[in-house]
């Protein structure tokens, strides 16, 4: 009886396959055609790699390809220094003047749809004169990948057990230095987690960047985005499968640092 | 609560830096943003009076103040335009959200039934799309879609079609690229709380007398309503604000809410205008957003 | 404490035995004045008092949520009381943070550090203190030879057994020689027999240290199995301070005489008064005679305490010369239920008066072809020296 009622039906069964299908096929496509020798998209010609070899020598790719990654690498560094300090001032910081209003603007963004947030920083950047380039689009990523940073590390503060704080206060420990001896290596996974949450979202990010970037400092998804527009090019599939290649060792890092997480601690950083 | 205390003043100084970046980066932008949706338009650089000139003080404030006008709003009430990329956005954002729903819950139902071990697994493959740049999954779906495209080549081959379909720059292919786009959206906190579900509470409805069809709309369908809901928001709201997958799969025809501030911004260069549409779509989100919170404050009220 | 109570009594007489050669300073080690710590409107804490002679063994006692936990993190220097002093040796430790406190606490779930190895978190707290590292590796082997945990110093908690981490949890926090050292539930984690054999353990490591221990713990067993003194606590407050011994047979008052084991309880009138000997004629048990040298009795409402394993009982007519002695209360009544514990067989009497007491027989023999069934008329009998008098 037990096993009736609980046993998967052919109709659960069914409907992963497909949903699995559904998620993973056009990726697999994508993939596969990156590889494709013949110059039409769809017509398979033999495997090459001659759409990568187009990509290197693709001087405006390459440049937006080295905007996008020095980005990513400096707007997820900042963001993770900020979004772990916002973390621990709101999972430890109890009641404090202006709390409501720190903690609206970390989730605020989380919700903003990106035309807003690439519009507002703009005004904000042509009424401070700035100029237009790599530090406005960093910014602007640093501003919006922090608060995911800040939701990762504050829920796994939040399921850090507390008495583990208290003893090391017990032993000896200062407040800051319990933290630096026993909350930040046990957070470290999570804070590891959430600056490959912020680096990926950079990558993927063309709204606000759009925005923000300025004339010759365009960042890859805004090229891949004006190339797109214009219909589909082989190469793209190559530029395509290595970012999803990258992204991929990123993943891999980041499972393995949350399990690393999960043996230590009590819960997995969420990933 | 005092061991807390101890604690509290250190990480309340740990709070400032990031405190001071978000009023920087994220409140003053909004304040410009709600601003400037107020001035005039100007053909000028930047394309809009008046000016906030903070070196002339509170006289400028109050000028900035008196020359203030709602015209922007009117135009936004009154133009068909606006009117119509408004409802065209809730309506999009409505039938995406149904067609995730059913798509999604299935699929979140066999996670939930599979076998314990390989629950975490399902859930990774799940994830993972999500983690791969939504441009890339879009893109991934204008080569399947495209004339020449694989959809066409297998429907012409089944004979389905006798001649290949107009895929691209189609609603269709908008809705395709949204709900793929949202699906992991919708699928996960479905999945939460279907997991949650305990098993018992179905084999007590076989022993009463259910059958498993009836069991699944009697007991399973409605204690799942919290991950409905909570999924159902979760996509919905971005979804209102949308502009890259309307841009790149749908038509010309008609636009969303994010594709005419785009437009007005980058085309027209009526920076008013635009900043106007973007706090006409966050009152769109208002109403979701509060019944968002309000749900998940009733199950966090409820788990105690 | 329905299981074994004939058991109990046998260790408390060599716990107090043990204790009694444990030197003892007159002037308290540890001075509790009137604390009282409120969590919102809820009174954790009520102007408790207490001092604690170095040397001692001390258990708070209490159900859950009567303060013993918040009173042991103030002392810690977790909480700070709203108002009272605390005294550690003479001066006030009430403004000392934690970390500057010569006190060190077990936790309840040992709070190791998962991120650390046995040894690193043994160390933990000598290194805060800034011991040189030679003499920090000779006081970590001490420590791990004193909780018997050779060979497992390279492990990380996540490797060992609960009875392991709660070793490494003590040798911690007994690692940098508190003055005082506060365990919260020390044994709550451990299965039964381990925690029976782990009781042992913390009391011999304590009297060879010669350190003060106040523990923290919801078990009555534990409590008095351990602790040279008992506070038993309720709703903030201490009910009674006293050795285990007195705690069972000299309750202080009706809450804690319900609380410390079973007992039997009649409430009724006192109607006559000679010197210690008192008549109490019940509501419905009859006339009970106590004999209470312990205290003078003012009220004339009070309740009669009688523990179970005190109760004897037979079946009517089978001893005629104790039942039948005007010396004793002597109550006839039927037996309505038998529950057989292993050690003793716990019988539910109904007086024929409409009273329901318990008697506790300890079974001494493997085959008792005598024992009594439901439904059987008894003589159930005490003596007026096993009886105490409560004030209602």
């Amino acid at each position: 009886m037990v096993r009736q009622v609980n046993r998967m039906s052919p109709f659960n069964v069914t409907s992963l396959v497909l949903g699995l299908a559904f998620l993973y096929l056009p990726i697999v496509i994508l993939v596969i055609y990156s590889f494709n020798a013949s110059r039409l998209v769809t017509v398979w010609g033999g495997w090459s790699l001659r759409w990568y070899f187009e990509f290197f020598n693709d001087r405006a790719m390459l440049d937006a390809a080295w905007m996008s990654l020095r980005v990513a690498a400096v707007s997820a560094t900042i963001a993770t220094l900020l979004g772990t300090l916002a973390a621990v001032g709101l999972a430890r910081g109890e009641r404090f003047r202006g709390r409501a209003l720190f903690s609206g603007m970390l989730y605020a963004p989380l919700v903003m749809p990106e035309v807003i947030s690439g519009l507002s920083l703009l005004l904000l950047f042509v009424a401070l004169n700035a100029e237009r380039g790599f530090w406005t689009v960093t910014i602007a990523h640093t501003t919006l990948t922090m608060c995911f940073v800040t939701v990762v590390v504050q829920s796994r503060l939040a399921s850090l057990d507390r008495s583990l704080e208290e003893a090391a206060m017990d032993l000896g420990c200062n407040p800051v230095q319990a933290f630096i001896r026993v909350t930040l290596p046990l957070i470290v996974p999570a804070i590891a987690a959430g600056w490959m949450l912020a680096f990926t979202l950079s990558l993927d990010d063309v709204v606000i960047a759009s925005f923000t970037t300025g004339p010759g400092s365009a960042t890859l998804p805004i090229r891949i985005y004006s190339e797109v527009r214009l219909g589909v090019k082989p190469e793209i599939n190559a530029i395509c499968t290595m970012v999803i290649a990258l992204i991929a060792v990123v993943i891999v890092i980041a499972s393995l640092a949350s399990k690393l997480s999960s043996t230590q601690g009590k819960s997995a950083a969420p990933l | 609560m005092s061991a807390r205390r101890i604690f509290a003043q250190p990480a309340r100084y740990a709070a400032i830096a990031p405190y001071l970046w978000m009023v920087l980066f994220f409140l003053v932008p909004f304040g410009f943003v709600l601003k400037i949706s107020l001035s005039q338009t100007a053909i000028a650089q930047p394309p809009y009076l008046p000016v906030f000139d903070l070196a002339e003080g509170w006289a400028a404030i109050t000028a900035a103040f008196s020359q203030l006008s709602l015209d922007n709003f009117g135009l936004l009430a009154s133009d068909s335009l606006y009117l119509s990329s408004y409802l065209r956005s809730v309506v999009v954002a409505v039938i995406s959200t149904l067609m995730l729903l059913v798509i999604g819950y299935p699929i979140a139902y066999g996670m939930a039934r599979l076998p314990q071990r390989w629950q975490p697994i399902a859930m990774m493959l799940v994830i993972v799309p999500f983690w791969t740049s939504f441009l890339i999954r879009i893109y991934a779906w204008i080569n399947i879609l495209q004339h020449d495209g694989l959809l066409n080549k297998v429907l012409l081959a089944l004979h389905v079609v006798s001649a290949p379909v107009v895929w691209l720059s189609t609603d269709t292919a908008m809705y395709i690229g949204i709900v793929y786009s949202y699906l992991p959206f919708m699928i996960l906190p479905l999945y939460a709380t279907l997991s949650k579900l305990d098993a018992s509470l179905l084999e007590a409805a076989a022993d009463l007398g259910a059958s498993p069809r009836r069991a699944f709309w009697l007991v399973t369908f409605p204690l799942s309503l919290p991950g409905v809901g909570a999924g159902a928001l979760l996509c919905f709201i971005p979804i209102l604000g949308e502009f890259v997958i309307p841009d790149l799969l749908a038509g010309s025809g008609s636009m969303m809410i994010g594709q005419t501030l785009w437009l007005e911004f980058f085309t027209n260069k009526d920076w008013p205008v635009a900043a106007a549409a973007a706090i006409a779509l966050l009152v769109l989100l208002v109403p979701p957003l509060v019944l968002y919170d309000r749900m998940q404050r009733r199950q966090l009220g409820g788990a105690n | 404490m329905t299981e074994e109570s004939p058991d109990i009594d046998t260790r408390n007489i060599d716990v107090s035995a043990q204790h009694a050669d444990v030197a003892v300073a007159d002037a308290p080690l540890l001075r509790i004045e009137a604390v009282s710590k409120k969590f919102g409107s809820f009174l954790a804490v009520d102007r408790l008092s207490l001092d604690i002679k170095a040397g001692e063994f001390f258990a708070l006692l209490g159900p859950s949520g009567c303060g013993k936990t918040t009173l042991l993190r103030i002392l810690a220097g977790f909480e700070t009381p709203d108002e009272g002093r605390i005294l550690l040796g003479g001066s006030d430790i009430a403004p000392v943070l934690p970390h500057e406190r010569p006190v060190n606490m077990m936790f309840q779930n040992y709070a190791l550090f998962p991120h650390l190895s046995v040894r690193e978190n043994i160390a933990f707290g000598l290194k805060r203190a800034g011991m040189a590292r030679a003499a920090i590796d000779t006081r970590v082997a001490e420590m791990v030879a004193l909780v018997k945990l050779e060979g497992m110093e390279k492990r990380k908690p996540d490797q060992l057994s609960g009875g392991q981490k709660q070793r490494v949890a003590l040798a911690r926090s007994l690692a940098r020689r508190p003055r005082v050292l506060l365990l919260d539930e020390p044994l709550a984690a451990l299965d039964k027999k381990l925690r029976e054999s782990t009781q042992q353990e913390l009391m011999e490591l304590q009297r060879r240290l010669g350190m003060t221990f106040i523990v923290v713990t919801h078990d009555q067993e534990e409590a008095m199995t351990m602790a040279s003194r008992i506070g038993v606590m309720n709703a903030g407050r201490l009910e009674q301070v006293a050795t285990p011994r007195d705690l069972y047979e000299a309750p202080a008052s009706r809450w804690v005489a319900e609380f410390v084991g079973d007992v039997n309880l009649f409430d009724g009138d006192v109607t006559s008064h000679e010197h210690f000997r008192l008549v109490v004629a019940t509501r419905d048990g009859g006339n009970i005679v106590v004999v209470e040298p312990r205290q003078v009795v003012t009220k004339s409402q009070v309740s009669v305490a009688i523990r179970p394993e005190k109760v004897k009982m037979s079946r009517r007519g089978s001893t005629p010369d104790a039942a039948g002695s005007q010396a004793i209360n002597r109550l006839e009544g039927v037996v309505t239920d038998v529950s057989y514990l292993g050690g003793s067989t716990v019988y539910k009497i109904q007086l024929d008066t409409g009273a329901v007491v318990r008697s506790s027989v300890a079974n001494t023999t493997r085959l008792d072809t005598d024992a009594c069934s439901a439904g059987q008329r008894v003589v159930a009998w005490f003596s007026p020296d096993d009886c105490l008098v409560l004030e209602r």
